[in-house]
């Protein structure tokens, strides 16, 4: 089995988050970038399969020169070779197709995308590159087997879970649950080692247009002081989630 | 040309938030001087959707479309959307919903943004603003297509009735079986439960509960509320909980009305995840708790002590106000 996992290289969760260039830009100045969360899960999991079932890993960036660092941690976590569309990734559309390229190139039979990035937040690639090239898709991906030409796949639905069956090739939209965050991996010297040794092919990217523009940021206005309730008066609380925040 | 919403529906009853995206593509209908028209697959009553202004149903009965199915639910939404010449199509943001929109996005060669929070900012560019990094920021989002995908956020809006009086009539989209290469096998969901998604009020526990055995007082305050409940990370972690009630940033978002969080820190991913709730309320024995900083209402003090107080308070509250 084939699979490829694709990786969004976004800033850490504890990172500052600062715009520039009169808020058009994310400020990555002092930011450490790390795997997507979402994409460390599916890739955890594409590692099992590679021990036990001799799957065969590879996994794809769409960005500049500046995340191939994720990508070689990903290579030391145990993927074989990386691929990088060197292109800047403008909007999810335009990244779905780049993928989309590399997917049918490559041929794989199980893509597994993170449900979405925690920087964007667009939760769109991997139902675009599965209605791109054509192959199965599911989303919120919480448990994945896959037995021959067959993966079962359980996926969160709002109030529970649903499995079902579907045949490769299959993309699959990934989050915690495939695999917990306690079997994520640490790269380990050897395979910080390794990892410089692995390829990690360049391509160009396809003409293609962009679907959306981000053209503004905007932080969130601050909040004001917390109004503090004394812990022997609880009416009040309730009283002021009625009359003032009107919620209940 | 319209504008088209999809308005999502479970056990023929429509969701609470197919009269969301109804209500705010009214808005946007008025905005672009344009009429609403929703399509309803296996639906309810569509006279329900008029309540909050669409002018046409397109209503499909397919027994193949029981259950949910992104694929062939996109291929169905997409030809209503071409069928009425709809430049701008809105979905909400329930797992079903951001599922299927993507796809929807392709067929239709059209810019798609998620996680919208208000009306578009300019019709002309469109522009919309959505979250982004996690609800630490919002971004303005200009969407150059023809035609255009918006996902809503839950909660963003709100329900506006505005009334309309639908009319309605059959649609018969044509499926091929290449729709249905996933295929469902088993369902296990909560039906006696507010699942997180759907929930105004969500009440949520952290460590400083001490242990699985002391969530009796946090699910019988939810119930008072009508409330879902919810944990964070590391409650399920140790498996205090089920992964399913895990908010977050890994768990689940939640933008509820009010989000009540009990012995919770506050630790920066779980802010991320719940900030888009509107109203916080904190009670936490540890004045430092990080959760504070991000609270409007909050409480220093032991949990074992307040909620009880409080559940009690919400039942007078209840009853005087029934």
């Amino acid at each position: 089995m084939k699979i490829l996992v694709c990786i969004s290289h976004v800033p850490d969760t504890t990172s500052k988050i600062n715009f520039t260039d009169g808020d058009t830009k994310f400020d990555t100045n002092g930011v450490q970038f790390v795997i997507n969360p979402n994409d460390e899960f599916g890739l955890t999991r594409a590692m099992w399969f590679k021990e036990k079932q001799g799957a065969s890993v590879d996994v794809a960036n769409v960005g500049g020169p500046e995340t191939e660092p994720t990508l070689r941690k990903a290579l030391a976590i145990g993927a074989d070779n990386a691929i990088r569309v060197n292109t800047e990734a403008t909007d999810g559309f335009y990244v779905a197709r780049q993928l989309a390229k590399v997917i049918q190139d490559g041929g794989y039979d199980l893509v597994i995308a993170g449900r979405e990035s925690i920087d964007y937040n667009g939760g769109m690639v991997p139902g675009m590159i599965s209605a791109l090239t054509g192959a199965n898709f599911v989303n919120t991906c919480i448990g994945l087997e896959v037995e021959g030409d067959t993966a079962t796949v359980t996926r969160e639905i709002d109030g529970g879970k649903e499995t079902s069956t579907a045949k490769l090739p299959l993309i699959v939209g990934g989050q915690k649950g495939l695999v917990e965050e306690s079997d994520l991996r640490i790269p380990n010297m050897r395979g910080i080692m390794m990892a410089r040794k692995k390829p990690l092919t360049v391509v160009e990217p396809i003409e293609a247009d962009q679907e959306t523009k981000a053209v503004q940021f905007q932080k969130p206005t601050p909040k004001g002081e917390v109004t503090l309730v004394d812990p022997d008066n609880v009416d009040q609380l309730v009283a002021l989630l009625h009359n003032e925040a009107k919620v209940i | 040309m319209s504008i088209l919403v999809y308005t999502e529906s479970e056990g023929q009853k429509f969701k609470k938030a197919a009269f969301e995206v109804a209500s705010y593509a009214k808005e946007v209908a008025a905005m672009l001087g344009t009429t609403v028209t929703a399509v309803s697959i296996n639906g309810g009553d569509s006279s329900e959707l008029g309540a909050y202004g669409v002018d046409k149903v397109l209503e499909i009965k397919n027994d193949k479309l029981s259950t949910f199915n992104a694929k062939a639910y996109a291929d169905a939404i997409k030809q209503a959307a071409v069928q009425e010449g709809a430049k701008v199509v809105v979905v909400s943001s329930t797992a079903d919903s951001k599922f299927l929109a993507p796809l929807l996005a392709v067929h239709l060669n059209a810019g798609y943004a998620s996680n919208v929070v208000g009306l578009p900012e300019s019709a002309s560019p469109f522009k919309v603003k959505r979250t982004a990094f996690t609800n630490k920021a919002f971004n303005v989002t200009e969407i150059p297509t023809d035609v255009k995908v918006i996902g809503l956020s839950n909660n963003a809006f709100g329900l506006k009735e505005n009334a309309a009086s639908a009319t309605s009539e059959a649609f018969d989209p044509s499926l091929s079986d290449d729709d249905f290469g996933v295929q469902v096998t088993a369902v296990d969901k909560a039906t006696d439960k507010v699942s997180i998604a759907d929930a105004e009020i969500v009440v949520s526990g952290g460590r400083g509960l001490k242990g699985p055995e002391n969530w009796g007082m946090i699910e019988e305050l939810a119930e008072v509320l009508g409330a879902a409940t919810a944990c964070s990370k590391p409650v399920s972690d140790m498996g205090w909980r089920p992964h399913s009630e895990h908010v977050g940033q890994t768990g689940k978002p939640v933008a509820s009305n009010l989000y009540i969080a009990i012995g919770v820190s506050g630790a920066i991913q779980h802010l991320a995840g719940i900030n888009a709730s509107k109203v916080k309320v904190v009670i936490n024995n540890d004045p430092e708790a990080p959760f504070f900083k991000a609270a409007d209402y909050g409480i220093v003090g032991d949990a074992f002590e307040v909620v009880p107080k409080l559940i009690e308070k919400l039942k007078e509250f209840k009853s005087n106000n029934a």
